[in-house]
């Protein structure tokens, strides 16, 4: 089972550090990231393999969500069947 | 991998265009409660309705944590009440309070099925719970009432269009400290379709099985957006554009009903295509039709818009469920949708406008207010005449009139929510009362004989 988490904003030092310590805490494993900076707009997806996940997913969710709101970004955590259903055929 | 550029997409249709699931509503069969003694039938109801429907909103707001799309509403459909009245006599308003605890115990937002089907007669089951209806809905707050008065199989009881003329103008006077709300839980149809998951016409039909997941979409916002982004494309290239956003918005229909099917237990009927709007700046139908190229919706060239709009949502919806049924087409409920109040309050959008359009989309005159002195007949009229749409075109139209109670065209009527708000909208003064004064039944037309 695989999530995906999104993060967009302004760019700054340690975003990717942050986030991928919160995976780290609740035994996510980063599989894939790619990231991208347009005009200081930050935008990064990160795969993670949540089938180890030590807490529950919803509660995943809200952590990463206030890491965003600590660092004025937005950060959306979905599991991948939803990209999977609307994109793939 | 996937590519980030679809993730971004995906994201943004949520975050600002509005993209949600409008609604997953578990129809319930209620047959097997109907009982000679309309408490014990009571009993029997509530009981079915609250196992059934125990985790519904709990599993439903799971799904939207899990894939972080909305879920705006969790409802419920039941079989036609008017059965049950039969088969138990009594007040039917106590079937009305019995739905209406059962949705406030399991915490739903709607409850429909306060329903009866005469399109060829009455049996005394469906008179006495027509009768009803506006005790019913001025007295109860979740539960939903609709009357199917005709089909393209049998045609069109007259008898049933007079009586409800006269029953919506009831309704809305009982509720009239209310701004009229009673009015705008009860719909009017021909052709209503037995698995349908949107409010107030959703019912459980005959044919369903005993319990069933059914799954509403949204998206309307999505669809501007897109071709807002496509520029000055060919009007084919249009149509293209928006069977490709509703693929993807009804895949997450698929998603989410299957999902929900999977967690409740309980089989999954069908995904309704149909964008459903909401009254919220960028949620609204109007709005694509306006972004195809109208300068107000209602003017001429909205029909054409329309059902271009009305038939690419289907070509792309069916692709993408397997399951389809329901509604599905474009809604235009005047009072839910933003650019519809716009249009309808500065007068490029009128009843009869509306009358056409309802010939090339999915439903039919939706949350239309029209003055509070208007006479049953006329309603009667306007019932007959959308009653005819449907049952000559083999699809389904709706009436949902809310009478403006002591209020003249022009001024509002704010119900709040989902439902919006809206201007008084002109009716016309003619009485077509010795017509609907002749009752009996229109005969089905030649479509009907497809055998």
């Amino acid at each position: 089972m695989k999530a995906v988490i999104t993060v967009i904003g302004r760019d700054m030092v340690g975003i990717l550090a942050k986030v991928s310590s919160k995976c780290a805490e609740h035994n996510a494993n980063v599989i894939e990231v790619t990231q991208s900076v347009m005009q200081d707009v930050f935008a990064m997806v990160m795969l993670v393999d949540i089938s180890g996940l030590s807490c529950d997913f919803s509660h995943f969710v809200e952590e990463q969500k206030q890491v965003g709101a600590e660092l004025g970004l937005s950060i959306h955590t979905m599991h991948e069947d939803i990209f999977n259903s609307m994109h793939r055929i | 991998m996937y590519n980030a550029s679809d993730i971004l997409e995906t994201i943004r249709m949520i975050q600002d265009e509005h993209l949600d699931i409008r609604t997953i509503t578990m129809g319930i069969s209620l047959l097997d409660c109907a009982d000679s003694c309309i408490g014990r039938s009571c009993d029997k109801i509530y009981d079915k309705i609250t196992s059934r429907a125990e985790h519904l909103v709990r599993e439903g707001e799971e799904i939207e944590r899990k894939y972080g799309i909305p879920i705006i509403n969790k409802r419920i459909s039941v079989t036609p009440i008017a059965m049950l009245a039969g088969a138990s006599g009594g007040d039917p308003v106590q079937y009305a309070h019995t739905l209406n605890r059962a949705a406030k115990a399991v915490g739903v937002n709607f409850i429909g099925g306060y329903s009866a089907l005469v399109h060829k007669g009455f049996s005394p089951g469906d008179e006495a719970l027509i009768h009803s209806i506006p005790e019913a809905l001025s007295q109860t707050e979740f539960v939903c009432a609709s009357v199917n008065v005709g089909s393209t199989k049998s045609g069109i009881n007259l008898d049933a269009c007079r009586l409800m003329g006269g029953i919506i103008c009831d309704c809305a006077r009982k509720t009239a400290d209310r701004e009229c709300i009673g009015a705008a839980k009860l719909v009017v149809f021909c052709n209503a379709p037995e698995d349908n998951p949107f409010m107030a016409g959703a019912f459980h039909g005959f044919g369903e099985p005993d319990c069933v997941i059914n799954v509403g979409v949204s998206g309307p916002g999505v669809v501007r957006a897109a071709l807002q982004g496509a520029g000055d494309c060919d009007i084919t290239q249009v149509a293209d554009i928006i069977k490709k956003t509703a693929f993807k918005i009804t895949r997450m229909g698929q998603l989410v009903g299957a999902e929900a099917s999977e967690r409740l237990g309980v089989p999954f009927g069908i995904v309704d295509l149909s964008l459903a709007p909401t009254p919220a700046i960028g949620d609204s139908v109007a709005h694509i039709l306006e972004e195809i190229g109208l300068e107000k919706c209602g003017i001429h060239g909205t029909t054409a818009t329309l059902a271009l709009l009305n038939d690419a949502v289907k070509k792309g919806g069916v692709m993408a469920s397997s399951k389809v049924g329901g509604l599905s087409g474009a809604f235009i409920p005047v009072s839910e949708d933003a650019g519809m109040i716009d249009a309808a309050t500065q007068g490029s959008l009128s009843i009869e406008k509306l009358e056409a359009m309802t010939a090339v989309c999915s439903v039919g005159l939706d949350m239309v207010i029209i003055p509070g002195d208007t006479h049953p007949d006329v309603v009667a009229g306007i019932i007959a005449d959308e009653a005819a749409i449907g049952m000559v075109n083999s699809k389904t139209t709706a009436v949902r009139l809310i009478p403006a109670i002591g209020k003249k065209e022009g001024e509002q009527l704010h119900f709040g929510g989902l439902l919006g708000y809206g201007p008084v909208m002109k009716v016309g003064r003619g009485s077509p009362s010795k017509f609907i004064a002749r009752g009996g039944q229109i005969p089905a037309p030649l479509q009907s004989l497809k055998n």
